[in-house]
């Protein structure tokens, strides 16, 4: 970008009200000042994840409030059905790279303004990548993603002798969308709740027993996703995982399940559900991510030009009836697993009794761990031992016998260390285990 | 294994362009959007932002008014303008640029101020299916505001104005049956079921039950079982929570002992338990449906009646004779066997639809003896409009002109609220008052914003008396206000913009609930508000 095609400084002559008179209801740290705008234009770096729904909507709003250095990151292409929301995307751009074609969109209409694209994962990148933002701001759908950046976030914190090296931290903005409902939320790593320390506000997928899926189905629901789970992987039909955005794949999956549903009286069958049930859809609408994406781009502003206190912390909206929204602070959880210095226990009833497996279902299932698929370490007498890891096959194949055993008869003690990694985050947990002796279990 | 190639429905291009809305406001909410017709007045950055969040989901058409010339300020707020176009007229590239957003949309503009084509052909408005307006002077709004009041074109007021927002929706009468509430409770009828529902549950003998034919058995009937038993023993249904207490310990007491002689309680019969609460309430017609019901206009019916008042009419015939409204006709998923759970829940649909053909072709009659077209109700409608009877809304709106010339508005109660921000409104008025007098924003220019603060404060001062108030806006409210002089922050536009096209939307569809009628949003502290007025 020359210096000729810049337009004139009169472009945000608006935001320069804001950021260059004095007001009442401003940061008490506030000094109105023209470098603040100049430190928005030149250096502030931000940090856009996702370009889907809200990312478009980030990326637009940022930088009509002025950011240049912004980066976007998405592994994710351009399909038909985002173009009611994700408006930097039309029909010929469809199959291209979500950050790409967004980046360039923004760069083209706004003069100036230099959106670096990452077409990749978010895991992709290091410390050293993430480390080089101001703020990072957040328009993911996908819940392991959200606790990844935060878990990464949270590493970079440098304690000194217990107190947080304030350097280190980077604020964390992040938004998400269901329908015509959102949430926004500012997230202050090592000073206000982490996505870690409010985990139960994620509801648990619905899923459906297998029983009944199997034996009792009552809902058409229960008949797709018998073809799913059951059908498809015995008969394979195209020797092939099953791809939701395959419609062979979708087609068999509506024909079987038609079928199915037409074996036991079950009405309601169609494509359109079974294509819901099929990829997991979550409706969604312009309206509502242009809202969320709006609130979250305020907060980038508040807390990169200090103009105003920043939302503090979390903000629920929703338009089905009238207008609502509801803001409130989230509590930090004084032994969250990622952001407290807490060294993390976990009970264990009994040792002799407890088999690897149930270790792994308790890191899976209870509320305040909800892992993915966490690989176990651990130093026996001095050595490394790998439990269990499920996401490298040799490995998986080396320890899948100790599955079925017990912690005793793995070499665990009372007060062992288990080092535990998993999608959700990119840092190593430490958990050590606390036996409880088996007089008090029976008490 | 040869598999059959699949037969799958061809879905169209459309639909899969638009899946993840279809999803929330169905096919036929779809097709009332793209035939729907929108005037925005004023291109402004908030404006833009209102109608791409139209576009995107495919509304028929737009039509833009706005006689600005684009200025470098423009530029800085609005995404729809390109750098190079300062000069042009701000209607004919903003329209250029939203259209390319969406080839379904159709939209043109006219380059000439509200003002003018308010003055030259005030019918131009009659047409639309809504009409939005930002930053519009109060000179202009009590006309047009007036004027679409009384062709019962709906209005939405808009304006943003640095961390402050403000909606507004003038609406004659909406009416509503796809309110989609987020909760809503089963209606099973069980404190008075009809004969082949009756005789159906009185065939179960739960105590009878082995253990197998326990684990089928859906919670309804179990409920019924214990809801008679009560009866028989109590002369009434339970109405008390201790009363309720006894049936769910009834239930408690239900299970075969194992051998070692303790109860296990099935999935199916906790379900009933759950049900007892919310599904054990003699049926009543609801407040708000008895009040549509008894609305002058569902009984005096007249040639122009809209088809929701038809089957209103008929919904109320209906209730007289059958004393409880329609049966929705679905059953919540409950454990159970397929077949018991199917064989109920045919027994609920088949019950539904008899009682919507009732009403459906007691409408049709209605509708001919008025002299309505017979297409004017349609059965799909019908079939909606019984399963959804108890939340039937009606909102009557009132005229924004009215609010601007009332005297005598009673703020009290908000004002004493500490955390209402019902102050925001009265700037907000302060704000358009200023401008109408002063032709400027207040604070617009750096060394305005002290005196400018004098003459708002003086503006509100006086309002405030006008409205017969004894509560006085804290000068910090009024100077933050005017040390905005005019500014529009493109994100602060951005949140309003994506409410007021989905209030649009709520008014196009007839579905979900619009807002009734102002809504104030503080960026500051990101919470927001909405009033009555």
């Amino acid at each position: 970008m020359t210096e000729a095609q810049e337009p004139s400084q009169k472009r945000w002559a608006h935001l320069r009200k804001i950021l260059e008179r004095p007001g009442p209801f401003c940061h008490p740290e506030f000094e109105p000042s023209p470098e603040i705008m100049d430190f928005i234009v030149t250096s502030c770096k931000i940090l856009v994840v996702g370009a889907g729904g809200l990312g478009c909507e980030l990326l637009k709003d940022l930088a009509l409030m002025g950011f240049k250095q912004i980066h976007v990151i998405d592994m994710d292409t351009i399909d038909l059905s985002n173009l009611n929301r994700q408006f930097l995307f039309r029909q010929k751009d469809i199959g291209q790279s979500k950050a790409k074609v967004a980046a360039e969109f923004i760069n083209r209409r706004i003069p100036g303004c230099q959106v670096t694209p990452h077409f990749c994962k978010i895991q992709d990148y290091d410390e050293g990548f993430y480390r080089s933002f101001h703020i990072i701001v957040c328009g993911l759908d996908s819940i392991v993603a959200r606790r990844w950046i935060n878990g990464m976030i949270m590493s970079l914190l440098c304690y000194e002798d217990g107190v947080l090296d304030n350097s280190t931290i980077i604020p964390l903005v992040d938004g998400g969308t269901e329908g015509f409902k959102g949430n926004a939320r500012v997230i202050v790593p090592g000073n206000s709740a982490c996505v870690e320390c409010t985990l139960d506000l994620y509801p648990p997928q619905v899923t459906y027993p297998l029983c009944t899926i199997a034996n009792t189905p009552r809902l058409p629901e229960h008949c797709i996703e018998y073809v799913k789970v059951v059908m498809w992987p015995k008969e394979n039909p195209f020797n092939a995982a099953l791809d939701g955005d395959d419609t062979q794949h979708v087609g068999w999956i509506y024909e079987k399940s038609l079928e199915r549903a037409a074996q036991f009286n079950i009405t309601g069958v169609t494509y359109r559900l079974v294509q819901g049930v099929v990829k997991n859809i979550i409706p969604a609408v312009a309206s509502t991510n242009a809202v969320i994406a709006g609130v979250c781009a305020t907060e980038v502003f508040k807390i990169a030009t200090s103009c105003c206190l920043p939302l503090n912390n979390y903000m629920v909206f929703n338009d089905v009836d009238g207008i609502y929204t509801y803001t409130y602070t989230a509590e930090r959880k004084d032994n969250c697993v990622v952001c407290s210095q807490v060294p993390q226990t976990l009970l264990i009833p009994d040792a002799t009794k407890m088999k690897l497996k149930d270790l792994i279902q308790t890191l899976c299932e209870d509320e305040t761990y909800q892992m993915k698929n966490p690989g176990l370490t651990t130093t026996v007498g001095g050595k490394n031992k790998t439990l269990y890891i499920s996401t490298i096959k040799s490995i998986e194949e080396r320890t899948r016998d100790n599955l079925n055993k017990s912690l005793v008869e793995l070499g665990l003690k009372d007060g062992s260390e288990i080092m535990v990694a998993d999608a959700t985050t990119p840092m190593t947990l430490v958990f050590c285990l606390k036996f409880q002796s088996s007089d008090v279990e029976m008490n | 294994m040869s598999s059959p190639a699949p037969k799958s429905p061809e879905q169209s291009e459309k639909s899969k362009k638009y899946d993840r809305q279809l999803r929330l406001w169905g096919d036929h909410g779809q097709k009332v959007l793209e035939n729907a017709k929108i005037c925005l007045i004023n291109a402004t950055a908030l404006g833009t932002e209102i109608l791409k969040s139209l576009a995107l989901p495919g509304i028929g058409s737009f039509t833009i008014v706005d006689g600005e010339k684009i200025t470098d300020e423009d530029i800085g707020t609005n995404f729809f303008i390109e750098s190079d176009s300062i000069g042009a007229s701000r209607a004919q590239v903003t329209t250029q640029n939203l259209l390319e957003l969406n080839p379904d949309v159709r939209g043109d503009y006219i380059d000439e101020t509200v003002d003018h084509v308010l003055a030259h052909s005030q019918d131009f408005f009659d047409t639309f299916s809504v009409v939005i307006a930002t930053s519009l002077p109060e000179k202009v709004l009590m006309p047009l505001s007036r004027h679409l009041w009384e062709k019962n074109v709906p209005l939405i007021v808009c304006r943003s104005v640095g961390f402050l927002g403000y909606i507004r929706c003038q609406i004659k009468e909406h009416t509503i049956i796809e309110a989609h509430p987020d909760n809503e409770n089963a209606d099973l009828r069980l404190d008075n079921p009809w004969p082949a529902l009756q005789e159906h549950l009185e065939k179960f003998d739960i105590p009878k039950l082995d253990n197998k034919e326990r684990s089928h058995v859906p919670a309804v009937i179990i409920l019924y079982y214990y809801l008679n038993q009560f009866k028989a023993e109590h002369g009434h249904l339970p109405k008390t929570r201790a009363e309720k207490e006894e049936i769910k310990r009834k239930i408690i007491e239900s299970p075969h002992p194992d051998e070692h002689g303790i109860k296990h309680l099935e999935e199916n019969f906790k379900e009933a338990i759950r049900y007892i609460n919310t599904c054990v309430n003699p049926v009543k017609i609801p407040s708000n449906v008895q009040a549509i019901l008894n609305d002058d206009s569902c009984i005096n019916l007249h040639q122009t009646s809209s088809s929701f008042w038809v089957l209103c009419a008929a919904l109320k015939e209906f209730v007289e004779s059958e004393n409880s409204l329609p049966l929705k006709g679905s059953l919540p998923d409950m454990a159970a066997d397929t077949n018991s759970y199917v064989a109920l829940q045919q027994l609920y649909q088949k019950q539904a639809q008899n009682q919507s053909e009732i009403i459906y072709r007691r409408a049709l009659e209605i509708a001919r003896t008025l002299g309505l077209s017979q297409e004017s109700i349609t059965e799909t409608e019908a079939k909606l409009f019984c399963k959804y009877a108890s939340q039937l809304n009606v909102i009557r709106g009132s005229c924004i002109a009215d609010e601007y010339q009332k005297t005598g508005l009673d703020f009290t109660s908000y004002l004493e609220d500490p955390d209402s921000l019902l102050f925001h409104y009265i700037t907000l008025r302060g704000l358009e008052r200023f401008i109408s007098e002063f032709n400027s924003y207040p604070g617009q220019l750096d060394d305005h914003v002290e005196p400018d603060l004098l003459k708002l404060k003086s503006i509100i001062g006086k309002l405030l008396a006008e409205w017969g108030c004894s509560q006085i806006i804290r000068d910090e409210r009024v100077h933050e206000v005017c040390r905005y002089g005019g500014a529009e922050l493109h994100s602060i536009s951005a949140i309003l913009g994506g409410c007021a096209a989905q209030e649009a939307i709520k008014l196009i569809t007839s579905q979900y609930k619009p807002l009734n009628n102002t809504f104030i949003y503080d960026g500051i502290t990101s919470t927001s508000a909405s009033f009555t007025l």
